[in-house]
């Protein structure tokens, strides 16, 4: 059974901080499909179109037929463990330094045979287990065997940690506290098991009926001035708390809803940028190297960076034509991050939100995303380790349409929706 | 499987010269070196001109960018038949079969077959890591822990579901040490007990320290020709009685518990017109000791399942009464790569030609050699017997 992990000792500031060795982060392409479900908190298999014989390793060509008609589709998992081993010896830094280290051999009852890291909580060979992707401390994707039911305090796993950014025990930055969804987010931290939350906010003498009284109630909670306009307060900020934060949530914004011809000049534009791509910049420089120095810095090592972007990263909503420009900025520069992160073990997740109930978008009509569900999304996204997250009905219809064909989703918008 | 024709017989064929390059742990050589070592042992143990060695198999895992084509221009032969053979385990016994052949139909007169591998201090590493696509996607991302990790789901595996015990398997390795004293090539230079088995530090779980080969460089080799050549030159030698290889064999099996043998062992004993009970030894591949007793299974010494009962049953040293892996095996001597895969077989041609002092088989007539080979996933892919004799 999984015992429930406890907060850790005050590291002895004397001692070196351990530094990171990232997993062996080699893949042929191919199976980097593994990796791509997997970002997106999805275990998908090649499968065959022509004779459905499901794939593992992955592969070019069908084990069975040679046809090279193979599809990732999603697999429910389900398998039985052959055989299981506890390494005390690994060529690898990564695992040496986490050893003794468990890996089980599963035949899935989809077909194919796997070697899977394992959780504490299966046990015995021959037992019913449910295999799962994660992606690792590098990156790439790994298939795990779970237990076939819960278990108590599943998540604290030793090596569940380290595939997943639970925010259980750590601490963390929201850089806007004045939102709604900001807010959202704060309260939903501390009822995750965050140990401290910083809640950034740009405006201290606005803090009257804004519901930030509300949350600095909670223990955990503290107002930290934080305005990403300002190198010097971002600056500031970093040095104060820089060397404690674990995970970075970026979810200031500026949103106006104006298109190119509907207002002149272009003050709202920078604006936006100002906030949603210059601030996004200014902090990922601050405040990145500071968590890549502690990758590896014990049970609740700097584990992740949540960029708050849009479904309009991905293709302009011409009503909100600046504000979905800056967000695209914004997504540009949050991939270039998370390559320089990943390098570190340090996981990058973009969250593309479709409209949210709030101010800004009074005037688009349901469904909309309220500030407690995409807090949510945003939780559920660090405890389950994803990297691409698509919350509401919105967001995941854009997705599909998106990936369908981007042209012409961008000829619906255009035509007006 | 789908109905195999009988292959014709391997009649005329002479295995002679053994040659085994000293291994040594690490070594600042590179693969070319101990290639080279071993041809010269070749030529100077033969009294063959360079110049008659007319063709060549090369075994290497630690050759790249190089193929065996690279050591025909540095070491200036110049073949007419030519092979590049480097899987490993199996390597010793493919090589054979190819030179046998090509020699019986005179694409060759004389074939020399060769393995070697160096050993830098961090060159295990990293071929592990780039061993195969498969092991890239699929297993070195898992631990890291190389083939200890894929064996120890197997041993694992095979010891719930036949009772094999530590004991089992420590009595194939003990008997295996006890021939390496009389080899003096083995890198473990001494006696090793039971109790010094069973207390040894965990690797991989079953898996234990004396349960692993050590990685280290040396060469082994050996001449291929026709019987005649060889009792014109005035070599001793071994004839090649029968011969199989398979590969990836019994894919559909979730986890492995049985190796391509199985596919064509009558034939194998058909060939060489004869019986499990007539061989006098047996050079099994012993990467990990639970493939010896899946070996002893699968070559028709015993039933799936009773490899267990046959290891308490029987001795295995040298002077045992089923003697195995008579130079120690790599278990003790050391796996110097894809000359791992030659081990047996120069250790049968010294058995079968009164070269192998302090260690000889009583009166051997009959060994067969066992060949076992690549990891690329979660299973060894090539396996391959052959049966040797004295000549008739």
């Amino acid at each position: 059974m999984t015992m429930p992990l406890m907060k850790p000792k005050r590291k002895n500031p004397i001692l070196r901080t351990p530094q990171m060795n990232l997993p062996p982060w080699g893949r042929s392409r191919v199976a980097l499909g593994l990796t791509v479900a997997a970002t997106q908190g999805r275990f998908e298999l090649q499968v065959c179109e022509d004779c459905a014989t499901v794939q593992y390793p992955p592969r070019e060509a069908c084990s069975a037929c040679v046809s090279s008609r193979l599809k990732w589709r999603a697999q429910s998992g389900g398998g039985e463990l052959l055989a299981m081993t506890t390494l005390h010896h690994s060529n690898d830094l990564f695992f040496r330094e986490r050893l003794p280290w468990r890996l089980g051999l599963v035949r899935l009852d989809a077909g194919p045979t796997l070697m899977t890291h394992l959780h504490g909580d299966v046990t015995q060979a021959g037992e019913r287990v449910e295999v799962g992707a994660r992606l690792d401390r590098a990156g790439r994707a790994v298939v795990i065997a779970f237990p076939a039911t819960e278990t108590p305090h599943m998540s604290d796993d030793k090596m569940l940690r380290e595939m997943t950014s639970d925010p259980k025990l750590r601490k963390i930055l929201v850089t806007d506290a004045m939102t709604g969804v900001g807010q959202a987010l704060v309260r939903a931290l501390v009822k995750a098991g965050a140990d401290i939350v910083w809640a950034g906010h740009a405006e201290p003498w606005k803090r009257h009926g804004s519901g930030l009284d509300d949350i600095t109630a909670l223990p955990q909670v503290s107002l930290v001035p934080l305005d990403l306009t300002n190198a010097r307060s971002v600056t500031e900020l970093a040095g104060e708390i820089g060397g404690k934060v674990d995970i970075v949530i970026n979810n200031a914004e500026v949103h106006r809803t104006f298109g190119i011809s509907a207002r002149r000049g272009t003050d709202a534009a920078r604006a936006e940028m100002d906030v949603n791509y210059f601030g996004a910049l200014r902090l990922a420089q601050e405040f990145g190297p500071a968590l890549r120095g502690r990758a590896a810095d014990g049970a609740t090592h700097a584990t992740a960076w949540v960029n708050l972007l849009s479904i309009y990263a991905l293709a302009n909503f011409p009503p909100h034509g600046t504000y979905s420009a800056s967000k695209a900025a914004a997504h540009s520069l949050a991939q270039c991050q998370r390559a320089e992160m990943r390098a570190a073990g340090i996981r990058v997740i973009n969250v593309f939100p479709g409209p949210i109930d709030d101010a800004w978008n009074q005037n688009l009509p349901p469904p909309k995303l309220t500030p407690e569900a995409l807090a949510s999304a945003v939780i559920k996204a660090l405890h389950d380790g994803v990297e691409d997250v698509y919350p509401g009905d919105v967001a995941q219809e854009w997705l599909e349409r998106w990936r369908e064909n981007p042209n012409v989703l961008e000829r619906e918008l255009a035509a007006g929706g | 499987m789908t109905s195999m024709s009988a292959r014709k017989g391997y009649e005329g064929v002479a295995v002679a010269v053994p040659v085994t390059v000293p291994y040594v742990r690490y070594s600042t050589r590179g693969a070319m070196w101990f290639l080279g070592q071993a041809i010269q042992a070749l030529i100077n143990q033969s009294g063959i001109a360079k110049s008659e060695i007319d063709g060549l198999t090369v075994s290497s895992f630690s050759l790249s960018p190089d193929t065996a084509v690279g050591v025909t221009q540095h070491l200036g032969l110049s073949p007419r038949w030519l092979d590049h053979l480097p899987n490993g385990g199996a390597s010793g016994v493919m090589a054979l079969r190819r030179a046998a052949r090509a020699v019986q139909a005179g694409d060759a007169n004389v074939v020399a077959c060769v393995a070697a591998d160096t050993n830098h201090v961090d060159s295990f590493r990293l071929m592990l890591g780039a061993f195969s696509g498969f092991a890239r996607d699929a297993t070195y991302p898992y631990g890291s822990g190389g083939p200890n990790a894929i064996f120890a789901f197997i041993t694992a595996n095979y010891m719930r579901r036949y009772g094999a015990t530590r004991e089992d398997f420590g009595r194939i390795c003990v008997d295996q040490r006890r021939n390496a004293l009389a080899y003096p090539s083995r890198v473990f230079k001494k006696a090793l007990t039971l109790d010094e088995y069973l207390n040894a530090r965990p690797i991989a779980e079953p898996i234990h320290l004396f349960d692993c080969v050590m990685p280290c460089a040396g060469a082994e080799a050996f001449l291929v020709m026709s019987e005649q050549r060889a009792r014109d030159l005035g070599l001793r030698y071994a004839t090649l009685r029968g011969a199989i290889e398979r590969h990836n064999a019994f894919a559909q099996d979730p986890i492995m518990v049985r190796g391509g043998w199985q596919v064509d062992l009558p034939e194998l004993y058909a060939m060489a017109q004869t019986q499990p009970a007539d061989i006098d030894f047996v050079q099994t591949y012993d990467d990990y000791p639970v493939i010896v007793m899946m070996q002893f299974e699968d070559l028709g010494f015993c039933a799936k399942g009773e490899g267990p009962a046959f290891v308490r049953a029987h001795r295995m040293a040298f002077d045992g009464d089923f003697p195995n892996n008579t130079s120690g095996g790599q278990l003790s001597s050391g796996q110097a790569g894809a000359a791992g895969g030659f081990i047996g077989m120069t250790e049968a041609i010294r058995q079968l030609t009164d070269a192998a002092p302090g260690r000889a088989v009583q009166d051997a007539q009959l060994g067969l050699v066992s060949g076992f080979g690549m990891v690329t996933y979660d299973r060894c892919l090539c396996t391959g017997a052959v049966i040797l004799g004295r000549p008739g």
